[in-house]
């Protein structure tokens, strides 16, 4: 299974010291400190406002710490280990007058997958694997909410990123939909990948994550790996 | 992928969206359209009084036509918030703004094509001096317009009311190139005097704004 399960001592994937994130006078991140193993499942809780998206927003270097310290993979310069993070947001961070081909090839270029065989392999294996068809030629903006999603699932997969950010990953995702990607991300932890899943829908990953994080007002309030100890 | 890789691939696609879209140059075009029949009407010049307002008339209808390619370019990454996944990616940012300055050159470039005939035909245009120099002067107006545009563009991205803060913002700091493409047009037009002077002056502009951007951009994008 996981690689930190097995080794203890790997060195932390996330290792968040006194992290604050302030907007104007609202502190979205009040002093979040805490450690995550690598390549084991996070599921993050809480109530809207709580700070979920802010920390993942933070994690992926989106947005800046106004206080406090954030290392992701051994370094706390997280724009030179951004091809090693995969972030999907709540929004598609997709083209919606561009195929899904179309985007994915464009991000592809992005991340230095420059050779066209192995860039269109690549988004081919990725769309594939969140169960849509690579040769769709409709543009984004026609598909559904569902396969939006998945679209942007397969955006944050296209580097083959060692730590994923998801957000929401299964909202407006039909239930059948929903258990073949937690599945998928099941899968990808047992690839040693590490992630963090914001989700109001935590009972799909009951049996699949190794740790339920509960935020509450900007702080991690609880963790546990059980879902139901976490939300209490 | 390289700089230039990244700047190609990201030019190619904004070209490609228009191409499907054609939001900015239809509302460019249409713009434009409504200024050269509005002031043929208006006005009835000479062909002498022709010569000595054109330059002016040409170039502020471009630069307002041109605000609109220019707020079209950064909405649409800002639909799905498409410039996160550009943000959390390796690629550089000032290929980013290299590739978005070069897509609105390309832009009002077509537009500027295609409305100069019908600006020779309604106020009767013929240049007395050297007209080859003109094309010199569209280019390095129409770079001076759009690369500080697309900045300025992208710094009013997060505001609440953009539309109207870009215009604020890029006015002001285009008069010397506006008062360079207008007298140089002028001269031209009319063939008093030289425009060597304002083409050096629009060189000059060019160079020092188009560094600057580049070099501030990362900072535009990063700003929260």
């Amino acid at each position: 299974m996981a690689e930190a399960q097995s080794n203890p001592d790997a060195l932390p994937a996330v290792v968040a010291d006194g992290v604050v994130k302030q907007f104007g006078r609202l502190a979205a991140l009040r002093g979040v400190s805490a450690q995550f193993a690598a390549g084991r499942l996070y599921v993050i809780l809480g109530d809207n406002g709580a700070g979920k998206t802010t920390l993942l927003r933070t994690l992926a270097g989106l947005a800046q710490p106004t206080r406090g310290t954030i290392s992701i993979l051994g370094t706390t310069s997280v724009r030179s280990v951004c091809t090693q993070i995969g972030y999907m947001a709540h929004p598609s961070l997709l083209y919606d007058e561009m195929s899904g081909m179309e985007n994915l090839r464009y991000f592809a270029g992005l991340y230095g997958i420059e050779d066209d065989r192995t860039a269109n392999d690549r988004c081919r294996e990725v769309i594939a694997s969140v169960k849509l068809d690579p040769e769709l030629e409709r543009p984004v903006g026609q598909y559904s909410q569902g396969m939006r999603q998945r679209m942007s699932l397969a955006r944050a997969l296209l580097n083959d990123p060692k730590l994923l950010l998801l957000d929401e990953p299964f909202s407006n995702v039909d239930s059948r939909s929903a258990q073949e990607m937690a599945v998928l991300l099941a899968q990808m932890r047992d690839r040693g990948k590490t992630l963090f899943v914001v989700t109001h829908q935590p009972g799909l990953l009951e049996d699949v994550a190794d740790e339920f994080v509960r935020m509450d007002a900007g702080k991690i309030v609880n963790r546990n790996a059980k879902l139901r100890v976490a939300s209490q | 992928m390289s700089f230039f890789g990244i700047t190609r691939a990201t030019l190619a696609k904004d070209v490609r969206l228009e191409w499907r879209s054609k939001d900015a140059i239809n509302a460019m075009l249409f713009f434009s359209l409504l200024v050269v029949v509005i002031f043929s009407f208006s006005f009835d010049p000479t062909a002498e009084e022709s010569r000595r307002i054109a330059g002016g008339l040409v170039w502020v209808a471009f630069l307002f036509a041109a605000i609109v390619a220019l707020n079209q370019t950064w909405a649409r990454e800002l639909r799905n918030q498409v410039l996160d996944a550009y943000r959390v990616s390796p690629a550089p940012a000032n290929a980013l703004f290299l590739a978005k300055a070069l897509g609105n050159f390309i832009f009002v470039t077509v537009l500027e094509a295609l409305m100069t005939p019908l600006f020779i035909v309604f106020y009767k245009l013929r240049a007395l001096g050297p007209t080859w120099e003109l094309l010199p002067i569209a280019a390095l107006g129409t770079w001076a317009l759009v690369v500080n545009g697309t900045f300025f563009a992208a710094i009013s991205l997060r505001t609440r009311s953009r539309e109207i803060m870009l215009p604020l913002l890029l006015f002001p700091i285009s008069i010397p190139a506006l008062l360079g493409m207008v007298n140089a047009t002028t001269a031209i037009l009319t063939g008093e005097g030289s425009a060597r002077f304002w083409i050096a002056l629009l060189v000059a502009y060019d160079v020092v704004f188009t560094s600057a951007c580049l070099l501030l951009f990362e900072t535009v994008l990063e700003a929260e």
